[in-house]
């Protein structure tokens, strides 16, 4: 699978992590402070960021599946992400909610806020890191008792 | 009559002292970003699981063993998330920028924010823009229990007097 990638794979997927990228940091999304004055309701303009953002999914994802039936580079169908409800939505909710009020960042505004030269952020990927391996492990650890008979 | 309503009008642009015109431009980019991956791979592509695919290269755990498949792949979004951002400050930031947000914040938020994406199965560019963007309804819960939550811890460290 790996082998037969298609050789625009790599370079679409980096174009769109420029865009993304250059989104965040035009957005200012990518200076803490700035989320933290919206999380703190005195600039509300991080709401037209995700609308705008989530505004030119949505059509994406409504339009392209009935144009075609699969993915020029991966042969793959054109799915809609849809994870399965549980409680474990609502937990992770709140944990992330509770980091990313303390801090002002998320996973994209920390990468992007490195490369508009942020470099004490480098606190916060590391943070990031270090949660997401916890919590791993944990996870990892758990499923395995599960999987016993 | 129409003062009341100038006074509703100057009341929301209070609540826009930067106007939205950066926010909504570079919420379009993002979007793009993620329509453009989309189009050409059926992938919609989430900025957290970045976190879990990489550590695979350090961890066997199952947990991180399962994304193998995609973390090449997620590296390069990733790097190219870092330098999209660095054409934006070459282009209009002139130099670098550093927060004046304390590290412990930045740390200890971040060791939760990791924890809660995993937990929760997105952050803000998964359940945000791509879960809504799919009308999912787990990820319009997602983002709705996140938002408030940080609303209301932002304002308990800010009532509690910590700045930045």
């Amino acid at each position: 699978m790996i082998d037969e990638r298609h050789p625009a794979f790599m370079p679409v997927v980096f174009v769109g992590g420029l865009l993304f990228g250059f989104g965040l940091g035009f957005s200012h999304m990518a200076r803490p402070e700035v989320v933290l004055t919206f999380l703190q309701l005195t600039d509300l303009g991080l709401l037209f960021v995700m609308f705008g953002a989530a505004a030119v999914t949505a059509v994406t994802f409504f339009t392209v599946p009935r144009l075609r039936s699969t993915a020029p580079l991966t042969g793959s169908g054109y799915g809609r992400r849809l994870k399965q409800f549980d409680r474990r939505v609502v937990v992770g909710g709140v944990v992330f909610g509770v980091g990313w009020g303390v801090s002002g960042i998320c996973p994209g505004s920390a990468y992007a806020s490195l490369g508009i030269g942020n470099y004490p952020m480098l606190a916060g990927v590391a943070g990031m890191f270090m949660g997401a391996y916890l919590q791993g492990v944990w996870r990892s650890k758990q499923l395995s008792i599960g999987e016993r008979p | 009559m129409i003062e009341a309503a100038l006074q509703a009008l100057a009341g929301v642009e209070q609540l826009f002292p930067h106007g939205i015109y950066r926010y909504a431009v570079g919420g379009v980019f993002v979007g793009l970003g993620v329509a453009v991956i989309y189009v050409a791979t059926g992938i919609s592509a989430g900025a957290s699981t970045f976190l879990e695919s990489t550590l695979s290269w350090v961890s066997d755990g199952s947990r991180f063993q399962r994304y193998t498949a995609s973390r090449d792949w997620r590296v390069v979004f990733t790097l190219g998330i870092v330098l999209g951002a660095a054409v934006y400050a070459v282009i209009y930031q002139g130099g670098i920028w550093t927060t004046e947000v304390q590290l412990w914040r930045l740390f200890f938020g971040g060791v939760l924010v990791g924890i809660g994406t995993r937990i929760g199965k997105g952050c803000t560019s998964g359940h945000g823009v791509c879960g809504v963007g799919s009308a999912s309804r787990t990820s319009f819960v997602g983002v709705a229990v996140f938002l408030l939550v940080a609303i209301g811890t932002a304002q308990i460290v800010m009532a509690a007097g910590v700045t930045p």
